[in-house]
């Protein structure tokens, strides 16, 4: 069986389903070659001017520019730079009117020719370094993007992994009136082949296939002149049938084979260029021209020299157009690109960019406006024109209906948007204009499908992350509660082994005698206070009760009505303050009269406690002071009895606690003038008494209390003698 | 002749019933759940405005029998789409989120006290900007719920109209503005 190749090499052609036959309008432009445009005033240079994305702006206003000078940065593949069309001065980086249906602003660099046309430096690329690498590069650096409409980033297409088979070069421009590509060929032959050339050398196909439809004599003749004698190279003159020029039609009436629904040309070995855009890449790599200017043809009955211009890219339609000698109709349309895939343009100040290949002016009679659209009669003429063999009348209702499902599964996304069968149709339905809607609509919904996907990837992100924040939080929280309650109760352990230790030793001095205990209660209390009040109460009443059991007992020889009276309020803590603070201040009473005659006898106690090493005999010694203790108390009840019966009284009336706490703070105070006043005879005395029981008990705390108690008595001296 | 009968009968029911309940187990078929799918169908910009915290309550809710036309981002296609996969009649929207056009917010930035009070209120963390600094909008991940307006203590958001570019332009045909060019 013969091979693909040998069919083609045998000259098959193949074809494709549906098609129209429009009149050409071609053959008035297509004997004229290509004039120069004069340099237009302004120059309107889009960022973008191809499907991708733009790059950045490499320049500003004021900056002068010469020709050939990158005016932006490359950031991706999916972009190519622009360059100056010519030398001149920035005036403006703004927006300006795009060469867009829609005409919307879009970010511009505008230039003003200085007229000179001065090329920045050139470096043509040596052919002894050309490696695909260092061609694509090149190619991608002058801005190349394909000229037959698309604007696919040429670099990133000849980019590819995949083998190529046949490398195919469509010359064929089936649109009416469009003769651009025709013109260049018959003109710039040799250069095209060399472009040829270059992509030959990236991609390494097995054949090149340059298609020209058979209504283009001239240009036919002018490249079989150049590529002839070239191995593998195949000429072919296709019959001249619209839509042949679109890529998947052409690609099968070459080869036969269709591309697949949703692949690329390249899955099936084929890849293809047009004419141009060989051009161009000739320039770019053997000249250093990059891409600032193209061919575009102006044609329509409104121009009175239609023909077809080498325009720099960015100069406005209406300059294109007045060179041509436009002469404006009423509702004059001006369309850019064909007359079947093009758009009316709303702003004439929109410029020519790299994929504008035709400014079509027609006059009414020769164009006509469409007329009004009328009911589908479901005549299939559009499905039997379709290229694409897709059913149009179907397309149509779900456009309509907004069926993107429907649309989907009626394969919307494989029209090509050629017009064939709004041009067939006999109700006059813009078929097209539906399409594009419906296919602007469902690339809306993508994108808001992407974005929505994005957004609730955001929302799951931010959730998860307050979600931490918080564990994060309560952790912490935890950890310092747990650090400030571990403080708290050590603090808590140290105020009870305080109140402990300070109980034990105040229980250790008292029990020998009254004396001492008034001295010492009052100086407790008001350090237990400083620490923390409500134990420190708790302690000085403790400590009170105590001193008012000794007062109890020495009050028993006294007098039995007064012991009674103050044992009785003891039960409550309060009432037991109050009877304390009597009790201290009748202890002091008779300490101060019997300080009087117990100095002498106490300061023989002295030196026998203080000698006395073991604890057992410590003891014996303080029951023997106790009991002397007594004996003096005894004595001098006698005096003290009358005037200490009087302050029982008075407190024990007192049943509001405050002011019983009050009575008994004066009651202290009082007792402490006492006890300083009587310090002057009994302080040796009670010092030495107070070291001895404490030592009783424990050594350690008693020592401990014992040197408190020392201080204190020291304190005292020093003070009294003043 | 009948206890024969039985027997068969039973013994068949007993074999085809352990295949039937084998093959439900082995074959068993994961079926999206409702409320997923239902979330899927909602625009997830999380703006409460249908009286729920985010999309996936609004989705649950949808799920236990809640109207379907409480979601103004998503506009008419949305309900239509919960209303084909909930089997109920499509509603209309409330009539001024019918003309929704969609925005997102702007921070005029000199008037910003960085007080981040809009950065906790952002529901896809679309705002960037620390204490006593100035912040600003992500437009690109702007879902335009308008959060962020209402806690703003300077009033300095602003919710604007996205604009269009010819990428997002929609063919409208018949509102080209097809200016006429008068003779010279």
């Amino acid at each position: 069986m013969q091979s693909l190749l040998d069919k083609i090499a045998a000259g098959q052609l193949w074809s494709f389903p549906g098609g129209i036959h429009p009149p050409t309008r071609k053959a008035a432009l297509s004997k004229k070659g290509i004039d120069s445009l004069p340099l237009p005033d302004r120059l309107y240079l889009p960022l973008r001017q191809h499907i991708g994305v733009a790059g950045s702006c490499l320049v500003q206003k004021g900056d002068h520019v010469m020709k050939g000078q990158p005016l932006t940065q490359i950031d991706s593949s999916m972009s190519v730079p622009v360059h100056a069309p010519t030398s001149g001065l920035i005036l403006a980086v703004q927006e300006h009117t795009s060469p867009h249906p829609s005409a919307l602003p879009e970010l511009s660099i505008v230039l003003e020719p200085d007229g000179l046309d001065e090329w920045r430096e050139r470096s043509p690329l040596n052919p002894a370094e050309w490696t695909p690498t260092s061609l694509l590069e090149r190619i991608q650096q002058a801005g190349i993007a394909g000229m037959g409409g698309a604007g696919f980033p040429t670099s990133l297409k000849s980019a590819v992994q995949q083998p190529v088979e046949f490398l195919i070069i469509n010359g064929v421009e089936c649109e009416p009136y469009i003769s651009a590509d025709d013109a260049l060929m018959q003109e710039q032959a040799e250069t095209i082949v060399q472009g040829i050339e270059i992509l030959q050398h990236i991609l390494a196909p097995k054949a090149v296939l340059i298609a020209i439809e058979d209504d283009k004599p001239r240009a036919i003749q002018a490249m079989q002149h150049a590529t002839q004698g070239r191995d593998n190279w195949f000429l072919r003159a296709v019959p001249t049938k619209y839509p042949s020029g679109g890529e998947k039609q052409l690609i099968q009436l070459l080869t036969g084979q269709e591309v697949p629904n949703g692949r690329r040309p390249i899955d099936i070995g084929c890849m293809m260029f047009n004419v141009g855009t060989c051009f161009a890449i000739a320039q770019a790599v053997l000249d250093d021209i990059p891409l600032i200017a193209r061919v575009v043809t102006c044609a329509g009955d409104t121009l009175q020299q239609p023909r077809n211009l080498w325009v720099p890219l960015g100069t406005p339609v209406s300059d294109l157009l007045h060179f041509c000698g436009f002469q404006p109709e009423r509702k004059q349309r001006v369309i850019m690109g064909g007359p079947m895939m093009g758009f009316a343009l709303p702003d004439l100040t929109a410029p020519v960019i790299k994929t504008s290949n035709c400014i079509l002016a027609p006059s009414r009679s020769e164009l006509p406006a469409a007329g009004e659209e009328m009911a589908c009669i479901r005549c299939t003429a559009c499905a039997e024109a379709c290229p694409a063999s897709l059913l149009p009348q179907q397309l149509l209702w779900f456009s309509k209906a907004k069926d993107s499902e429907k649309l989907d599964e009626y394969n919307l996304a494989d029209c090509i948007e050629c017009g064939a069968c709004a041009y067939v149709c006999p109700s006059e339905i813009p078929l097209v204009q539906y399409y594009r809607v419906a296919k602007a609509e469902i690339r809306e919904q993508q994108r808001e499908a992407l974005k929505a996907e994005q957004a609730k990837a955001r929302f799951e992100a931010r959730k998860v992350r307050l979600e931490t924040e918080k564990l994060e939080r309560q952790r912490r929280n935890e950890q310092l509660a747990a650090e400030r309650a571990a403080k708290q109760s050590q603090s808590d352990d140290q105020a009870v082994t305080a109140a402990l230790a300070r109980a034990k030793a105040q229980q250790a001095s008292p029990k020998l005698q009254a004396e001492p205990a008034t001295g010492a209660t009052p100086a407790k209390a008001n350090q237990a206070a400083s620490q923390d009040p409500r134990k420190a109460a708790i302690a000085a009443a403790l400590a009170r009760a105590k001193a008012k059991k000794q007062t109890d007992a020495a009050a028993k020889a006294v007098d039995s009505s007064d012991s009674n009276e103050t044992a009785a309020p003891a039960e409550d803590p309060r009432k037991a303050a109050i009877a304390a603070a009597v009790a201290r201040a009748k202890a002091k009473k008779q300490a101060d009269t019997a300080a009087n005659t117990a100095a002498s006898d106490s300061n023989e106690q002295v030196e026998t406690p203080a000698a006395v090493e073991d604890p057992r005999k410590a003891a014996i010694a303080a029951a023997v002071a106790r009991a002397k203790a007594k004996k003096q108390a005894e004595a001098a009840a006698d005096i003290a009895a009358s005037d200490s019966n009087e302050q029982v009284e008075t407190p024990a009336a007192v049943e509001d606690p405050r002011k019983a706490a009050i009575a008994a703070a004066v009651a202290r105070a009082k007792a402490k003038k006492q006890a300083e006043a009587a310090a002057d005879t009994a302080a040796s005395d009670s010092n030495e008494q107070a070291e001895t029981p404490a030592a009783a008990e424990d050594p350690r705390k008693a020592a401990i209390a014992a040197a408190v108690a020392r201080a204190k008595a020291k304190k005292r001296k020093e003070t009294d003698p003043q | 002749m009948i206890t024969t009968a039985l027997l068969i009968l039973g013994a068949l029911a007993l074999v085809f019933g352990a295949i039937l309940g084998y093959a439900a187990i082995r074959f068993r078929v994961e079926s999206d759940p409702l409320v997923e799918q239902i979330d899927d169908l909602l625009p997830q910009t999380q703006c409460g405005q249908c009286g729920y915290p985010g999309c996936r309550p609004y989705a649950e809710a949808i799920a236990n029998g809640d109207d379907i036309n409480k979601c103004p981002p998503g506009g008419e296609a949305t309900v239509r789409k919960l209303a084909d996969l909930m089997g109920v009649e499509a509603k209309p929207l409330h009539e001024e989120a019918q003309n929704a056009v969609k925005k997102v917010a702007f921070i005029r930035e000199d008037e910003c006290i960085g007080c981040t009070k809009c950065i906790q209120a952002c529901p896809v963390d679309a705002i960037v900007g620390a204490t006593r600094q100035m912040h600003t909008v992500i437009a690109d991940e702007c879902t335009g719920c308008d959060l962020c307006v209402e806690p703003c203590p300077v009033d300095c958001i602003d919710m604007i109209p996205l604009p269009e570019t010819p990428e997002r332009w929609k063919w409208d045909f018949n509102s080209i503005p097809v200016r006429m060019i008068e003779a010279d």
